[in-house]
């Protein structure tokens, strides 16, 4: 199989503005990806499926991942204008603003996003895998991607299961709806910020953090009978 | 009334002596039939213990029903999960009685392992009453089988007047249990009233017996 | 408008489900087959539209044994995930395990013995014959023949289970694998009495096929009912007995040339139609080839750690990065998807399910087929509720 640099220049030179970048992978199993344009993904798909060196005809495997908002604390160099009361001749105190280097702590927000994952591999040429994903702008509002599904049919099913389960929209999949939870419910359950419901009133074996919440559900019943 | 004694005497005899209330249960408890219904792993223990192997048949309990208006018995036989939970309680009103609960394994019983899911109902006796538990992941053909004799035993000791006479000789005994309706969040309500939590027999007692059935203290 | 979209444009469309239209004026019946229906394998519903007996619509209803192994493994380390795999797909716990100690042993870097990767070929294969044993029984059970297939399968089951039971503790959720090699080592007994049942499996597949293969009814309800071509199959991503019962070449112990595979000689069934029938005799012959390499396998099984001595079970914590691993499963390709921030737990766990897969095309299979060929064609896919909907 081609290296995933390779094919992102194989890319690259069939669909024009593609935008894919490679994501390396650093753990021992050098599963590399490559990360597309949501705008072009599904032309990027149709030629990896059709193309006879490459030919992805094989969609094994489509899943979602969560990231959270993460705060990243960088350490900064930054010059600040510090007055300073220095001995003037004479006995007497002079102010003098002088400039100095101080590491200072920032904080800021890498918003976070719903990312589609996908694993390809060729059942004619008998290798694999190639590594897609896709991110959303968000994780609130802005949670469209394009569906693979009419290049792949494999990915009908997953698809709408990571709908459900975390909420990504897929524009152009046929058949949209809950596949896992019933269609009443509203919850994102696999996202990492789900709160499950509290039934934890009756634990006979609690520990742990089932303990904790079994402990704040006795509390929560008896501040509510009082 | 003829004592067991002199029963057993008369038996050797060629003469059986027996209650209206004795027969009745015998009958009863020698014709369960089960439900054909199975929900998670254990359903495939409960398939090995109707084969032949382990022979449920012994018991009078071969012939599993797909239909719930024709069966008995409705062995909750794996995770129930809060999708399914309305189904169960509505294919357990659909029963008719006498009708009775085996629980089978840890996830009907309390979720199991997967009790920590936020789709696992935390054990069937939240919804309906349940006769017999039977502990295991999964429980193996011979706990069912015990537990299908100790609900024999159940049969086997209710009267059938006065105090703690089955359901369907009780004209004020509840059969039917509501249906928990699937809401944004979580099934709504999350337990039935009347059916939890469970009154745990014998807990709370006094009294204790040792081994042989001496009472050991009565104060604590 | 660029090559790519031309093709897309000119393929859409070719993988839905074709419009089956109703014959004649009288209504549709809506029938909602499941989630309690005796012939479905556990809880699983289908709306089906009948026009007279013909079906013109189904839609498949997932989720009625969803328990959260995903949401679940990703708060608990990555062992204690193992003996929740046991219970994805509760008649093959054994290949189950194996995936899953695949996918952690590519996310780490780990090596297996060769001792070790003997055990899991011996216990994999014998998953694989009682697993295609039971379908088969059930199959059959599901077109008329109840009982007698079915406790033949059971029969051989049990003397299959007695094995596991023996050697890891339990009779169906082994919990047995291990990042790096297997919990437990054989004794010579064992490969005795396992070298005894594998002697018998021949005679129980030829009693099999003796009551089955020419039975002229088997063959009326199956030949050429629930078709599945094999451009749809490999475009949906079907795995395992299905795709190559539709004649495609790809099993993933020759693809992948994972665990020992490669030192076996076996051969790979295929199919010539794609049909119920076809699917029937794929799994018949892979039962007659694991037969094959569990002979092979027992005889030549080395001596030797069955632990890699770098494996850490205390403390695991792998460093950042994510994983792939697949195995062929008796039921289809079975993957693990792992990704890992350098914590004891994984950062996303994700079981690639051949079973829900498979399902893809079943509306498929079943338009235009009457309502009693939905059962068999649902029975041939071999699917079980617990992987299904995890």
């Amino acid at each position: 199989m081609k290296t995933v640099e390779e094919i992102k220049a194989a890319i690259e030179a069939a669909v024009p503005g593609a935008g894919v970048t490679v994501v390396l992978n650093p753990s021992p199993s050098a599963q590399h990806s490559l990360r597309l344009e949501p705008a072009h993904a599904l032309a990027v798909a149709a030629f990896l499926r059709d193309d006879p060196e490459l030919a992805f005809d094989y969609l094994s495997n489509v899943t979602g991942v969560d990231w959270l908002d993460k705060e990243i604390a960088e350490k900064v160099k930054v010059t600040r204008q510090v007055t300073k009361t220095v001995d003037g001749p004479e006995g007497t105190k002079l102010e003098q603003v002088v400039d100095e280097i101080v590491e200072e702590t920032r904080k800021h927000v890498e918003p976070g996003s719903l990312e589609a994952v996908y694993h390809l591999y060729s059942v004619a040429l008998r290798h694999g895998p190639l590594v897609l994903r896709m991110r959303t702008v968000n994780r609130t509002d802005k949670v469209e991607l394009p569906s693979l599904t009419p290049v792949w049919r494999a990915a009908e099913l997953q698809e709408r299961e990571v709908f459900d389960l975390y909420g990504i929209v897929f524009t152009g999949h046929p058949d949209l709806r809950r596949i896992l939870m019933w269609d009443e419910f509203k919850d994102y359950p696999m996202r990492k910020d789900y709160v499950e419901p509290d039934d934890y009133e009756y634990e006979p074996t609690a520990h742990d953090a089932v303990l904790k919440r079994a402990q704040e559900h006795r509390s929560r019943e008896q501040g509510s009978r009082d | 009334m003829v004592d067991n004694e002199l029963k057993i005497e008369l038996g050797k005899q060629g003469i059986l002596v027996t209650t209206i209330e004795e027969l009745y249960n015998w009958g009863r408890r020698s014709s369960v039939w089960p439900m054909q219904f199975g929900l998670a792993c254990c359903a495939i223990e409960m398939i090995a213990t109707t084969m032949a192997r382990y022979d449920l048949a012994r018991f009078g309990a071969e012939v599993f029903r797909p239909s719930p208006r024709q069966a008995d018995l409705m062995i909750v036989s794996g995770t129930v999960t809060k999708k399914m939970a309305p189904q169960v309680v509505r294919l357990y009103n659909q029963m008719a009685e006498p009708k009775y609960v085996i629980a089978m394994g840890a996830c009907a019983i309390s979720g199991g392992p997967f009790k920590q899911g936020y789709n696992v109902l935390k054990g069937i006796d939240r919804y309906i009453p349940v006769d017999v538990h039977i502990p295991g992941c999964p429980p193996r053909p011979e706990a069912l089988i015990q537990a299908f004799m100790t609900l024999q035993k159940k049969i086997d000791g209710q009267p059938l007047t006065g105090e703690g006479r089955p359901r369907f000789l009780d004209a004020d005994a509840q059969c039917e249990f509501p249906v928990p309706e699937q809401g944004a969040h979580d099934l709504e309500p999350p337990s039935n009233q009347g059916v939890w939590p469970v009154e745990i027999q014998g807990v709370g007692s006094r009294e204790r017996r040792d081994i042989d059935g001496r009472q050991v203290s009565t104060d604590h | 408008m660029s090559v790519a979209e031309t093709r897309t444009e000119r393929s859409a469309g070719w993988n839905r489900p074709p419009a089956v239209e109703p014959e004649g004026e009288g209504e549709l019946l809506e029938v909602a087959m499941g989630p309690h229906h005796p012939s479905t394998h556990g809880v699983f519903r289908m709306d089906v539209s009948l026009d007279g007996e013909r079906v013109v619509r189904l839609k498949p209803v997932f989720g009625y044994l969803h328990r959260n192994h995903e949401k679940i493994a990703e708060g608990v380390a990555y062992l204690a995930s193992m003996p929740y795999t046991d219970r994805l797909d509760y008649f093959c716990s054994l290949t189950n395990n194996w995936a899953y100690a695949l996918a952690v042993e590519k996310l780490a870097g780990q090596e297996v013995p060769a001792r070790a990767e003997y055990i899991r070929v011996i216990l994999a294969e014998l998953t694989r014959i009682q697993n295609h044993a039971s379908t088969i029984g059930f199959l059959l059970q599901e077109m008329g023949a109840s009982g007698t297939p079915l406790m033949y399968a059971f029969r051989e089951r049990e003397k299959i289970l007695d094995l596991f039971e023996s050697l890891t503790g339990s009779r169906m959720m082994c919990n047995y694998m291990r990042f790096g090699g297997c919990r437990v080592d054989l004794s010579s007994a064992w490969i005795e009495a396992t070298k005894k049942v594998v002697a018998g499996l021949p005679a129980f597949v030829d009693e099999f096929e003796a009551l089955l293969t020419g039975n002229e009814i088997l063959m009326a309800r199956c030949q050429g009912v629930g078709v599945l071509k094999p451009d749809l199959a490999v475009n949906a991503g079907i795995s395992g007995p299905m795709l190559r019962a539709s004649g495609v070449n790809y099993d993933l112990r020759k693809v992948d040339h994972y665990g020992i595979y490669d030192r076996f000689q076996f051969r790979v069934p295929l199919g010539d139609h794609g049909d119920i029938y076809d699917r029937y005799m794929v799994r018949v012959l892979e039962m007659r080839e694991s037969i094959g390499i569990l002979n092979q396998a027992l005889q030549d099984i080395p001596l030797g750690p069955i632990m890699d001595a770098k494996a850490k079970l205390r403390g695991f914590r792998p460093k950042p990065g994510e994983a792939y691993g697949r195995i062929e499963a008796p039921k289809g390709e079975l993957g693990f998807y792992l990704i890992s921030d350098g914590g004891p737990n994984p950062y996303r766990y994700r079981v690639r399910p051949p079973s829900l897969i498979n399902l893809t095309v079943l509306e498929d299979m079943c338009l235009g087929h009457n309502v009693a060929d939905v059962v068999l064609i649902f029975g041939s896919v071999d699917i079980v509720l617990g992987e299904v909907d995890r």
